[in-house]
């Protein structure tokens, strides 16, 4: 993985020392809270519900075991011994200390982790695919591309105060797991008319209130223009998207006001005045950052079926934990943040030591987060994946539920957030307890839960084959339903089946949607395509038949 | 009373008026609306400098921007940022060589009547960046000047490009 040079060693130290100073104005009374503010969120620094909330950068992911000790160890000592993984592939704290924030940042400094610019109206940290580098069927590894786009945006001094954030997701794969059409702007790796690679660059996807499909700006742009031609995006709608009104701040808007031509055009006509300049992609730099990410020393091994005379338990988890590996007689292996009764992609501090011990042991010092709030180990031996599994099962960590329905993914909702309109992760545990019987789970197959406490839609639920949106009806908590959302490369907006329903009837509206699906589905047909296929007119009509508490 | 600022990375008096306050001065800051309403102050033979308004497209003052030595970007509010873009669009694609401004002045004089203070903006924390997009010039609050000549070495290396005019000494970079 990528590591530090002097460079970006001096950066993230002088930011320490930045933030301390600004701290301790703050605490001194020389910035009044609205001041603060501006400069903590650059800082990912949000002041919760309980406590502040310390968001911690994860360029596209990527962790070493280091890393993930030091994260686990800043949980232990400044937090109450847990962190949580969010759909950008970063982690949070929820109950850091202010005044210790600058020594929390200066330990992360220590292990080349920051949190520079994981809140606030700037460029957010680039996100990637979790399988990146060692999934099949790879154009090309987007790690390094990321990590070009994460310098060039890091502290980028005219875009520090853009309308509202943005965010850049990156792929190299066909199918798409970083959710990058609802992006700002999404850069996926293509192979041009010539053969060389270069990008698809696509712009205005996004969640929160008005959900958009990213559309394509350009079908390929060659590999040298990637950052002049995002600074020409940038410049446009730093120019001319909207101000006045923060929901309608988002780039998305600015795109469907303007019309994406009208948009294209205007951004192409800056682009023609600085390309070919200082911003080229330099072909040394691009090599060097490339070299970090060369494949890791891989034994010489032939597939074998580990799962041959191992335990029903031990099957189910191989079968639904783990995925295919591009080199033969390795295996990639999800680390499930989704046991039932634990908030969704929370881990414990000794959880974190033990997966970093387990990477160093397994897997060569590395751990990913996916953007649907798990852990993974990229690059274990399919002969070593037995003892693993023995090894994660008696920490909690072998729930063998990826894909499935309970692996939700679930914002902090009204416990954390100071957002929200209502609670994720008690709808969560509810659901959780419903639905226990694994046999039905895996029998329905692969299926998107995604739940979110309010319209900003940090659970992305938009695009779960399942959404549910929490919302406030009179002080109360309710939940909306939509279904038929997609994030992967037929992204898709869910529909909604109705009006919200209570809290305690979830479980049993998702019941009703999924006898719907079991009755009617065709062979091998997912939840999502026959929703696709049938339009939600009988999913509605069997959830409302009757009241859901009968 | 005379008005100190920051150029070039000193504290100076303003030798230049805005259109509102009295008194001689070397040269006047007009509104764009002076500017365009009124061409008589092209004839006068004063020194001349004009506000850009966040939302001024640069390309109005492209026809006379020979006729300015300084152009004062206004910064109405805290997360204002276009005057970021606006900088290095008058530095790299029009060359404007003279004297380039953030100001909060212009705020209390244009802008709202009340609560004057909070929205004038331009403070210790964006000035490093300001400089970094060709801003040389900075119009900040008298008690914050001599801490804010500090500002300019917030960081010693960059990750990217930009315009750094405004800040007098090269930084690291690969």
């Amino acid at each position: 993985m990528y590591r530090y040079d002097s460079i970006d060693r001096t950066l993230v130290h002088e930011r320490v020392e930045q933030f301390r100073d600004q701290t301790r104005r703050f605490l001194a009374g020389e910035l009044n809270e609205e001041e603060f503010k501006l400069l903590r969120l650059r800082n990912g620094l949000y002041l919760q519900r309980h406590a502040p909330m310390l968001r911690v950068a994860i360029p596209y992911g990527l962790l070493s075991s280091a890393q993930l000790r030091a994260l686990g160890s800043i949980a232990r000592r400044y937090d109450r011994g847990y962190g949580h993984f969010t759909t950008r592939q970063n982690i949070q704290y929820n109950w850091p200390k202010l005044e210790q924030v600058p020594d929390i940042l200066e330990e992360l400094a220590a292990v080349e982790m920051h949190a520079i610019q994981t809140s606030g109206n700037c460029i957010r940290n680039t996100t990637s695919d979790h399988l990146a580098g060692v999934t099949p069927h790879e154009l090309e590894d987007p790690r390094p591309w990321c990590e070009l786009i994460r310098q060039w945006s890091s502290f980028h001094p005219e875009f520090t105060y853009l309308p509202r954030k943005f965010k850049i997701a990156v792929t190299g794969a066909p199918q798409d797991r970083a959710a990058s059409l609802v992006h700002d702007v999404g850069v996926h790796i293509v192979r041009g008319p010539d053969g060389e690679h270069g990008f698809e660059i696509l712009v205005g996807g996004g969640l929160g209130r008005t959900p958009i499909i990213g559309k394509v700006i350009r079908e390929f742009l060659p590999r040298r223009h990637l950052l002049s031609y995002l600074e020409a995006v940038l410049r446009v709608y730093n120019l001319e998207g909207r101000r006045d009104n923060l929901t309608k701040a988002r780039i998305k808007i600015l795109v469907r006001s303007l019309g994406l031509e009208e948009f294209r055009r205007r951004v192409e006509a800056e682009w023609e005045l600085i390309r070919d300049g200082a911003l080229d992609v330099n072909d040394t730099e691009v090599e060097r950052i490339r070299g970090f990410f060369a494949p890791p020393p891989y034994r010489a091994l032939e597939d074998i079926d580990p799962t041959a005379g191992g335990s029903p338990a031990f099957r189910a988890w191989y079968r639904h934990n783990t995925a295919a590996h591009k080199v033969p007689g390795h295996r990639v292996v999800y680390i499930s943040l989704k046991k039932p009764g634990v908030a969704p992609g929370d881990a414990s501090d000794a959880q974190m030591e033990l997966i970093a011990d387990l990477a160093d042991r397994y897997s060569f010092g590395e751990v990913r987060v996916t953007h649907t709030q798990n852990l993974l180990l990229a690059d274990v031996q399919q002969n070593e994946a037995r003892e693993l599994w023995g090894l994660l099962d008696a920490a909690g960590l072998a729930t063998p539920n990826i894909g499935t329905l309970t692996d939700m993914i679930c914002c902090p909702g009204l416990d954390f957030c100071s957002l929200a309109n209502a609670g994720s992760i008690d709808v969560a545990k509810l659901i959780n307890e419903r639905f226990d019987d694994y046999d039905y789970l895996y029998d329905l197959g692969e299926l998107d839960v995604k739940m979110s406490g309010c319209m900003n839609a940090c659970g992305h639920h938009h695009v779960g084959h399942i959404g549910i949106l929490g919302v406030d009806k009179g002080g109360e908590e309710w939940y909306q339903i939509t279904i038929g959302g997609a994030a992967g490369a037929d992204a898709s907006l869910g529909a909604v089946i109705g009006p919200s329903v209570a809290k305690a009837d979830v479980p049993e509206t998702l019941a009703r949607l999924l006898a719907v699906y079991v009755e009617q589905r065709l062979p091998d047909e997912r939840f999502l395509d026959t929703v696709r296929r049938l339009g939600v007119k009988p999913f509605k009509e069997r959830v409302y038949a009757t009241p859901a508490a009968a | 009373m005379q008005r100190r600022l920051l150029r070039d990375r000193q504290i100076v008096v303003d030798d230049w008026g805005y259109t509102f306050e009295p008194g001689p001065v070397q040269g006047r800051i007009l509104s764009m609306d002076e500017w365009l309403t009124e061409p008589t102050w092209s004839g006068t033979g004063n020194r001349l400098g004009v506000v850009l308004k966040p939302e001024h497209k640069v390309e109005l003052l492209a026809p006379s921007l020979a006729r300015f030595e300084l152009i004062a970007a206004e910064f109405p509010g805290p997360g204002e940022g276009r005057g970021y873009s606006q900088g290095r669009v008058l530095r790299e694609r029009y060359g404007f060589r003279g004297e380039l401004r953030a100001g909060r002045v212009l705020r209390e004089r244009y802008g709202f009547r009340g609560e004057l203070r909070a929205v004038g903006y331009v403070r210790y924390d964006q000035i490093f960046f300001l400089a970094r997009c060709g801003f040389n010039s900075f119009e900040l609050p008298e008690g914050e000047l001599a801490a804010a000549a500090k500002a300019f070495s917030t960081f010693s290396a960059e990750y990217q490009p930009a315009n750094d005019l405004g800040l007098g000494s090269a930084l690291d970079h690969r």
